[in-house]
This record gives structure tokens, sequence and C-alpha cells, in this order.
């Protein structure tokens, strides 16, 4: 044999078996770049983690004990499919805030609401089936769509959130096109990573418009109790209980370590999405699931979401102020909620190939591009205002002034910016999303 | 013996270098030695007067401070012994248009290049640099930031009108790029074990790639072919391990380092890159050459610990 007919090694035995889905899950530099993010050193303005160190954590770590000692035997074992039914009457009791009328037997409990989009995915699409997201979209939700090989149509939103008048166009063009939609992918409050909210007499407008095309919701709402100024708003689910399936979480209110996370769907779809969680998962933890139901029945639950929303707005005042003082070129929105600032950048500068620079200057967020599944967004980044103390915040806009500034020079001398994609979506790690 | 592998560092290849301090770690374990990681912090130095007589430190940082020489700096004021090269030359190699100085002056060939800060493009108007580098190197062209790894920043230019783009990208990771002949050939790895006059190649890996051997070929398994030993005549791997022994030994780098070139259409082996902490991850290089050596590499690490263990201590005796 000659030496050019040899066979090398790919270093992965099983490279060729790999499904074709698979091939799309690719370590990225962009990905590489935010190990640093954990460091002190660095401020990361990047994650969407909430402030753990807000939570009686004594407290907790006491009810923790007590549980394992009171209740040991239900917590350590297995559970139903469907989810501890204690909890899923309390879901009910937390729904409620949000105008919505459930019955226990209606909700579905998951391993944070990202599984929950993972069966409704699971359960509904098919490659090449399309699915409607905001413009720009949670990078976990199209990480998810993805892995399920169905195609994206992102509906631009303006400061009252989705545009009804665009969905309604946009349906009509995909329908005509003989594209199958399966569901509308919305954020309606506090938008992860937008940070606007669906107003009000839009919600019902939504609702009718994916009614008369025959295309449920999938309204995902972690933030929707974070609201800074206001009560929260009505729910789609309260305005239609057959053509919402709705994604509720305790990761933003709570702690997203116990990973719980629920869903309320029509019947028919509820019991196709139990039975796709035991074959994921057979059933979800039993220690987080009397964990949450401890917390909800002994803790001031409602009383910490305030604490919480005090302690978000505060932080959302320092970054806005910080924006104001050291990047008045760039644009953003001022959100009455959740953990975001969608921040659109000084003409020309590209967030990807900038963020490289923003690591050596010790500050981190997450490009535009990982929310939009088609390679938009590059001009804009969104920054996590959620856990960093106010000084921190501060100090990251500051130094991502910093390098806004040298980026600019950079683009200004050689007329480009640095993007060569309109290609691959960055999906950051979990602390990221 | 008692090794701490230093891993992680603020650098952009901090996720590189703790797969790699990992690797490391595990092996060395393998071999009997104690081991522990310990990331560039505050802990530090009270990490480093904790080691003992018979501990030795592995500096596995890639990128600034780990192979600038600062941290190599670091260890000699502490008087610790470690692994790798020292801190002056490390200086040396780490900045690539120094360390292509150096192998012009020795004759090892290295593509034609230049190395230009962004400073300059501003002040002369970045149109007409672009046309001259354009003019005297031709195309298609690499660039490359000044100082890093793991292709961050790398782009190859087949087009004038993509140059721009290319520095762009470039600046963002580096003050200064270096920008030089994409020369066309087989390309091979060649990982260089000891020291001095002990130095030897192992076998060089060739790398068969589909595309740039950019940051996600070099991480994700499937887009590149390794084949070690390299596809190449006994002559040409000749050729290729006496010039990255040749490089090791004149920029007096030590234990292990791995040198990377393209054997070109004439026969040159052109030296593209210098790596003076060699990555050591599940898809790097040099784990590979020391496999197709048939040598083992939990054996081959011990003993590298222990030679720098050595050293030491026979400097002190």
């Amino acid at each position: 044999m000659s030496s050019s007919d040899r066979h090398g090694t790919r270093l992965d035995p099983w490279f060729d078996s790999y499904a074709a889905r698979a091939h799309n899950m690719r370590a990225s530099e962009i990905r590489a770049l935010f190990a640093v993010a954990s460091r002190p050193e660095v401020v990361s303005l990047a994650g969407g983690m909430p402030y753990i160190g807000g939570l009686p954590l004594d407290e907790l770590s006491e009810m923790s004990r007590r549980l394992i000692l009171e209740q040991g035997e239900i917590a350590l074992q297995y559970g139903g499919g469907q989810g501890d039914e204690g909890l899923r009457e309390q879901i009910t009791g937390v729904m409620a805030l949000e105008g919505i009328n459930a019955h226990p037997d209606d909700v579905v409990v998951t391993t944070g609401s990202q599984q929950a989009v993972d069966l409704v995915s699971t359960v509904f699409l098919d490659p090449g089936d399309v699915v409607v997201a905001e413009a720009p979209s949670y990078v976990g939700a199209l990480g998810v769509f993805r892995a399920h090989e169905a195609d994206v149509v992102h509906v631009p939103m303006d400061a009252d959130g989705l545009i009804p008048e665009e969905l309604d166009r946009t349906l009509g063009e995909l329908a005509a096109a003989g594209r199958r939609v399966k569901f509308v992918y919305t954020v309606p409050n506090f938008h992860n990573p937008g940070g606007v909210t669906l107003i009000e007499e839009r919600r019902p407008r939504i609702v009718e418009i994916c009614k008369r095309h025959g295309v449920l919701i999938l309204e995902d709402n972690p933030y929707g109790l974070l609201g800074f100024d206001r009560e929260p708003l009505p729910a789609m689910r309260s305005m239609s209980e057959e053509g919402v399936i709705y994604l509720g979480s305790f990761s933003k209110t709570f702690a997203p370590g116990y990973r719980v996370g629920w869903a309320v769907a029509p019947h028919a779809v509820r019991e196709k999405l139990v039975l796709a969680s035991e074959a994921a998962i057979l059933s979800p933890s039993n220690a987080s699931q009397l964990a949450i139901r401890t917390y909800l029945e002994n803790f001031d639950w409602q009383g910490q979401i305030k604490k919480f929303q005090v302690q978000y707005r505060e932080r959302r005042d320092a970054m806005i102020q910080a924006l104001e003082e050291h990047l008045p070129e760039a644009t953003w929105n001022v959100p009455d909620g959740g953990f975001y600032v969608w921040v659109k950048l000084p003409e020309g500068l590209n967030a990807k190939t900038m963020l490289p620079r923003a690591v050596t200057a010790r500050v981190a967020y997450v490009s535009g591009t990982a929310f939009y599944a088609d390679g938009q967004g590059a001009d804009h980044m969104r920054l996590s205002y959620c856990y960093p103390t106010p000084e921190r915040i501060r100090e990251g806009v500051r130094r991502l002034a910093s390098v806004v500034d040298a980026e600019m020079e950079t683009v200004k001398i050689f007329g480009v910016s640095g993007g060569a994609d309109g290609d691959a979506v960055d999906f950051p790690s979990p602390d990221l999303a | 013996m008692n090794v701490l592998v230093l891993a992680g560092g603020l650098s952009h290849e901090r996720d590189v270098s703790i797969r790699s301090g990992r690797r490391v770690q595990e092996a060395l374990r393998a071999s009997g030695a104690k081991v522990t990681l310990q990331d560039v912090d505050s802990g530090l130095i009270p990490a480093l007067q904790k080691l003992g007589d018979d501990g030795v430190v592995w500096p596995m940082l890639h990128g600034s401070s780990g192979e600038d020489g600062s941290l190599q700096g670091l260890l000699e004021l502490l008087d610790v012994p470690y692994v790798g090269t020292r801190a002056h030359e490390a200086r040396v190699a780490w900045v690539k248009s120094v360390a292509k100085a150096v192998l012009e002056h020795e004759s090892i060939p290295t593509p034609e290049y230049v190395t230009l800060p962004q400073s300059l493009f501003r002040e002369v108007g970045a149109e007409q640099v672009m046309d001259a580098i354009v003019g005297k190197l031709g195309l298609p062209l690499a660039v490359k930031p000044a100082r890093g790894g793991s292709a961050l920043g790398v782009s190859i230019v087949t087009n004038r009108a993509d140059l721009n783009r290319a520095l762009v990208h470039c600046f963002a990771y580096d003050v200064t790029a270096l920008i030089e002949k994409a020369v066309s050939g087989t390309e091979v790895a060649v990982s260089v074990l000891g020291t001095g006059d002990d130095a030897v190649a192992l076998p060089p890996v060739e790398i068969a790639v589909d595309g740039p051997y950019d940051y996600d070929a070099r991480y994700n398994p499937g887009r590149v072919e390794y084949f070690a030993p390299a596809r190449l005549s006994d002559d040409d791997i000749a050729t290729v391990s006496d010039a990255a022994v040749a490089v090791h030994r004149e920029l007096r780098l030590r234990d292990l380092s791995r040198v990377d070139i393209i054997l070109d259409e004439d026969g040159a082996p052109q030296v593209l890159d210098i790596n003076i902490t060699p990555g050591l991850t599940e898809t790097s290089l040099y784990p590979q050459a020391i496999a197709a050596s048939n040598e083992n590499l939990a054996e081959v690490y011990a003993r590298v610990a222990q030679g720098a263990l050595n050293r030491h201590s026979t400097r002190d005796s």
C-alpha cells in the first residue's frame, strides 16, 4: 500500500455514525471566549443568572435538611411522570396571578421550562416544519428548534412587543408558500433578549390571528412576575385554553438549581407531553419538586419576588445610567422588568467580532447573533443586569465603552466590520442562556 | 513526585488550557504522581509555597501570561522547578515576528511576512498599506494576531477585498498583525521532546483538512484527518523533523514544543508557528505524536516532569 492510500484518524471513531443534526453541534470560537467570563476579574454582563445571593440561604439550608429527614423516602424516590400533585396544585395558584384558571391535572412538571420547550418540539416538529418566533428570540429555544431540524422564521417586535400585523402577514405568506407552521413561540413578558413586553391590547389580537391561521401559541413566561412598576399582565393562556401551551418556571422567581418548570397544555396535547417526558426522563426530580413545594408552603415567596423586583430594578437603573453616561452613541430599550437590556451598537460595529476585544478588557456580553436563527443580530448585544452588583455593572459598562471606542476606530480605519458570518447560531453555555 | 499543573488563566485560550491541564493531570496521576490543578489567581503563590522538595510545576497555560514568559518569570523569581521553556526564551518565541527573525537569521525557511500595528494603518492610510502588502506578498495571505494561539483571530485571505475584514478580525485579538504569504503544500505538526542536544522530533503528524485549519477544525473532531506519521517519504520526514529540532534548539526551547510546518512544493520546510506550550487536549497534535512513537503518554509526561525536577536539584547541588 502506498503512503497516499493510508487512512488517518478523525479522532472520533463515531464521526460517520452521527445523525445529520449532530454535525451542527460544534464547539465554537465564541463559546470558548466565554470560558473567562466565570473569572472574578471579568464583569459578566452575559449571563442570565438570577441573583441567588438575594435568597435566605440559611433558611433554605434548614429546609433542605428537614426535607430529607422528614420526607426522604419520597424525595429520593422516583415520582410520577406528570409531576407531584401537590406541587401542580400550587402551580395553579402561581398562574392565577397572571389570570390563568387551570386545574392541577392540566399541569405537567418539567426539568426547567427548557425541557418543556423540548417536549413540545418533540411532540409537534418534523424536520422542515416552521416555528415562528420573535426577532430576536430566546437562544435556548432556538437551539431546541434547530435540534429538531425545524426552520425558524422571525417576526419583528417593536417597543410594544410582537407586532400583530407582521405576524398575520408572515403566517399568511408561509401558508401561501405551502409551509407547515406548527406554533408561534413567544416570550411575552420582559423578553429575552429584547427586554420588551407585549402590551395588553395586543394579546387578544395575537390569540385571534393564531386561531385564524390554525397555529398554536407556545407562551414562554419565566419573567412575568418580575415587573418593576406594575401588576402582571394577563397571560394569553387566560384568553385561550385550546390555542395556547403555556410554560412557566421557578428558575427566575426562585432558583434555577432545582430545575423545575412546567407546561400547561390543552388536554390531548398534555397527554402526549407526559408520555414524551416519561420517555425522556421517566419523572422529574422528586427532591426538587418537594423542595419547591416546601418553599411555596413555608416561605413568603411573593415577598421574596418583591425583594427581587427591588434588587433588579436597582441594577437596571445602574445599567441604564451607565449606558447614558458611557455609551451615548448606542441605543437601547429601558425594560420595566426581567433581566435584559438589548443594546443597538453604533453603526458599523459587529458585536460578535468585537467580543475578543471585550474579553481582553475583562467584560463579557452576548452577541445579538445568538438570538437569531438566520445570522442577523450582529448590530446588537444583550446585556444582563441580574447578577452583578450595581457597582460592577457600572464598571462593566465603562469597560464596554472603551471596547466600543477601540472597535470603532478599527472599523473606521478599514471601512468594514469584522463580521464575515451570516451563518451560525452561537449557542452559549447554560449559564449564559 | 508532586506536580502542580497550572491551567486556566485569563487569556482567550482559557478553555483550551483547562482541557489540556486536565489531560496532563490524568496522565500524570496514572503514572503515580500526586497532581493538583491550579488556576492562575490569588491561590497560586500559596500553592507554590506548599509544593515541597519533590514538587514541580507544569505550566499548561496558553496565550498571554502563560506563554509570553510572565509566568515563567514568576516561577524563576520564586525558584520553583518547572516544565518548559524559560522566561527569556518564552518571550522571544511568543512574539511571532521576533521568532521568525531568529529563524531567518539561522536560515530556517519561514514564509515571507510583514508585521504591522493597527496604528500604522491609521496613520499612513489603510488601503495604501494593504495594496503594498498584496503587491509584495501576493495572494493568498494568512493574517494572524502577532501573539496568540489556537488559530484565534486567524484568517486566510484569497481576495484583496477580504483583507480589510480579516484585519478587523485580527485586531480584535491583538494590536499587531502578522501577515504572511500563505504557502501551499503538506501541513505537518512536528512535536519535539527534550532539551538542547537531547531534543528529538516525534513522528510528524500530517493535517489533512477540509477548509481552513481554524478553531472549529482544531477542536471539533471530524473535519480534519490526521496522519501520524505523515504520508511523506523518509527524506521528507527527515527534512521536517530536522527543521523542527533546529527551531527548538535555536530558540533554546526546553522539554516540549510543537513546530507547525508546511512542506512546500519545492520541498522546503516552511515554519509557520512555534508553540512552547503545545495543546495537550484530546484532539491535540502532541499526544498523537507520542502515540505514533509507540510511547506511553503517562510515562512520557512523568519523564518530562521528573526531568524538570532533577534539572532544578542538579543546579542546586
